[in-house]
């Protein structure tokens, strides 16, 4: 390992309260200083980050990368690289891989292809149930032995509400936590786009606002009764933000996230028929969109996550209700984010806090921070640089974005996971 | 649409996938060109060469009967050679994709496919991928639209009313799983219909059905009141076991036509179904076969709508 130095950038640390030009100082995968220079320390590489921001490499919370068990989508080697490009350094795996996240050798795999990919930082989110079907506990502890951060369903239902409680209690008594995306399966009936104008006139499948908000609510009584910590992952609605609003302000330990395209899209934004904008939860209201942005503003939602799930060509070659839901999203985290703040959404500080510390609380990792000790995941990003959205630029295998073709504003130019520099932008200096 | 898939660079039809996006002009163009195929229907030979030496594939992944038989006839009738394939959703589960049966058909050089397909979106999805020489026609697609069979209806109403400018229409029944509907609600708003209303219980309307440009009640008597037009639609059985309505009994009782409510609407009011009927379920017997009814002439209609809207987008070929 090496030391590296990185100076001139504007470092912005939102746990530290940081936001000035500065340097840090990198040895041996630890960050060592954000302020002196250390005695004798000779860096091996320095990156030079004038009109750069500075800040901790991005925590995902929900992310796919489609190994094991579909690699014909998307591979570690090409989303690790994905990821690493758009600054993020942690990923949380979601379980529904084939086989499922719900034994602790599947778990070791996830780890060892981590490593083989050379971006060990992958969190495996164990199976609340076996083979997520809802029915039967998975083996919770041994799966948090392997390595496991949380416990969750996926976009599996839970088959009964006392299943779900004695899984919340399970989870509890191993201090695991629950990673949960609310959804009713039975009101969600098989939907593909919201309940709204959209669906209606395109005569397509929909999923009603109340799909999402009664699994909450009911899970929320849940986290009352059973003391589980529960994160509420990709929330999608207006109602939704009322709810964790309303639970945080009574005492509950929850925590919320959404994925970064429900922030930016609505369903009047879809092209008919568009399977790129084939996303679950679905595209919602205007009025959803401004509450969910209010919502992180506020806090009641801390953390944005990408919500990446590539998909090849064939998944999305279809009628929209028979194609796959989901989007390949990682690269458009952070351009996203900016067009937040530049919109005045949030600040530049929450934008970030909401990358990097937030998810970093909800997870309860030592990450998220330029904190001196901590391992030094450092994201280094040019807020004006613009770029198209093509197969140049583009990293993940995934092509289902909706924004193929557009220009965007902010790119990361290095990313650095444990101090070891894993992307840097091509003509990049270092 | 965003992207004018149906229309072509100068305008003209290309493929006729949903009324939306459609102007007046050119629904009421389709309506013309229908007009001149009707009064050709009446003559000893019934064919015209418009569209000689092209080749048309129905393609029907969805069963139909009057749909399919009206296609293959309206094709015959433009001197097209028409093959119809019924494409049992069994076969493609199979293995082959919609779109390789497409690709498949595409090498044998035909010019025209007519699709029918159980999901939304599916007609849109095969004119986007097929090759640029070739149009589509939706002859329905899930829930979505079936803008054929609007156009006769359009085509009907207007050989009886003359004037779509001070028309009331009430369409009544499951306009959730209709595509008859959605794609009529279009062609009546765009032809300028001044005042749509739907009918049927809650269970039985998407959830932002005023979105679409209509007036809603509940209540069949309510709705029936001095309207000119009424547009029955078809109750499949399979709403009964999905706990959309309790029973058939019950939904005629509320929502079934009699000949009671048509009193409601003007008495010159004519009565429509896109068929095929359910007797005593939506509509009685002594309504569908009496002096209001219209329901066989929209059959009839159809084979001259279909006529006008395959010409038409062939037309692009500089055939018309």
């Amino acid at each position: 390992m090496t030391q590296i130095l990185i100076k001139n950038g504007q470092l912005i640390d939102p746990v530290n309260k940081i936001n000035r030009t500065g340097c840090i100082y990198i040895d041996e995968a630890k960050i060592v200083s954000v302020t002196n220079e250390p005695i004798g320390f000779k860096p091996e590489t320095i990156i030079d980050a004038q009109n750069k921001i500075v800040c901790p490499g991005f925590i995902d919370l929900s992310t796919r990368l489609r190994e094991p068990g579909h690699s014909r989508k998307a591979t570690f080697k090409s989303e690790t690289l994905a990821a690493a490009s758009a600054g993020v350094t942690t990923l949380c795996l979601q379980p529904d891989t084939n086989p499922v996240i719900d034994t602790p050798a599947v778990a070791e795999l996830i780890k060892e292809l981590a490593k083989k990919a050379d971006y060990p930082q992958i969190y495996p989110i164990a199976a609340l149930t076996r083979q997520l079907e809802g029915t039967e506990l998975s083996a919770m502890l041994t799966l948090k032995q392997a390595g496991c951060i949380a416990v969750g369903n996926a976009n599996h239902p839970v088959r009964n509400l006392l299943i779900l409680r004695r899984a919340m209690e399970y989870a509890v008594s191993h201090d695991l936590l629950f990673m949960f995306r609310p959804n009713d399966y039975w009101l969600g009936n098989n939907g593909c786009a919201h309940e709204g104008a959209f669906a209606t006139r395109y005569g397509l499948p929909s999923i009603p606002e109340a799909a999402e908000t009664i699994a909450l609510a009911q899970c929320l009584e849940l986290v009352e009764l059973t003391g589980c910590r529960v994160h509420f992952g990709q929330l999608s609605c207006r109602r939704s933000v009322i709810k964790i609003h309303q639970a945080k302000k009574y005492g509950l330990q929850v925590s919320a996230d959404v994925a970064i395209h429900q922030l930016h899209l609505t369903e009047n934004d879809i092209t008919p028929f568009d399977s790129n904008y084939h996303v679950l939860p679905p595209l919602r209201t205007e009025e959803d969109k401004k509450y969910m942005r209010q919502g992180l503003a506020s806090g009641t939602i801390n953390s944005i996550c990408s919500d990446h799930q590539p998909h090849d060509i064939d998944a999305k070659l279809g009628a929209f209700p028979e194609t796959e839901p989901g989007m390949s999203s990682l690269e458009t985290v952070l351009p996203l984010m900016l067009k937040l703040v530049s919109e005045g959404v949030v600040t530049m500080e929450q934008g970030i806090a909401s990358l990097t510390a937030n998810p970093a609380r909800v997870l309860r990792i030592e990450s998220g921070a330029l904190t001196v000790g901590f391992n030094a995941d450092v994201c280094v990003f040019d807020p004006e640089l613009e770029w198209e959205v093509n197969a140049e630029s583009w990293k993940s295998r995934g092509m289902n974005t909706p924004y193929w073709g557009q220009t965007f504003k902010g790119r990361v130019t290095h990313t650095l996971q444990a101090g070891k520099l894993i992307y840097c932008i091509e003509g990049g200096s270092n | 649409m965003k992207d004018n898939l149906q229309l072509n660079s100068e305008g003209k039809l290309k493929h006729f996938l949903s009324i939306e996006g459609l102007p007046k002009e050119l629904l009421t163009e389709i309506l013309d060109v229908a007009e001149s195929f009707v009064s050709m229907t009446d003559q000893q030979i019934k064919k015209v060469p418009l569209l000689r030496g092209k080749t048309i594939v129905n393609l029907f992944f969805e069963n139909s009967t009057r749909t399919r038989t009206t296609f293959e006839l309206a094709a015959k009738r433009l001197s097209a050679d028409v093959l119809s394939m019924s494409i049992a959703t069994s076969s493609t589960s199979k293995g082959e994709s919609l779109l390789d049966t497409i690709r498949n058909l595409e090498a044998m050089f035909v010019d025209m496919f007519v699709v029918r397909h159980a999901i939304s979106g599916a007609a849109h999805f095969i004119a986007q991928q097929t090759a640029p020489h070739i149009s589509v026609i939706n002859a329905g697609d899930g829930q979505h639209a079936h803008p054929t069979q609007a156009m006769l209806d359009m085509f009907t109403i207007r050989q009886i009313k003359k004037d779509f400018s001070n028309l009331r229409v009430a369409i009544i029944g499951d306009i959730l799983h209709s595509r008859v509907a959605r794609s009529q609600i279009q062609a009546l708003n765009t032809l300028g219909v001044p005042e749509v209303r739907v009918i049927a219980p809650k269970t039985l309307l998407p959830a932002h059905v005023e979105s679409l440009g209509v007036n809603v009640s509940h209540n069949l008597n309510a709705g029936l009141k001095d309207v000119d037009v009424v547009i029955m639609l078809r109750l499949q059985k399979e709403r009964m076991t999905s706990a959309l309505l309790p029973s058939e009994s019950e939904y005629f009782k509320c929502f079934g036509l009699t000949e009671e409510k048509l009193k409601m609407a003007k008495p010159d009011a004519i009565v429509m179904h896109p068929g095929p009927i359910n007797r005593g379920v939506e509509i009685e017997s002594k309504v569908a076969d009496g002096p209001q009814s219209v329901i066989l002439k929209q059959v009839s209609n159809g084979i001259a709508i279909r006529m006008a809207i395959m010409a038409m987008a062939m037309q692009k070929q500089g055939i018309m």
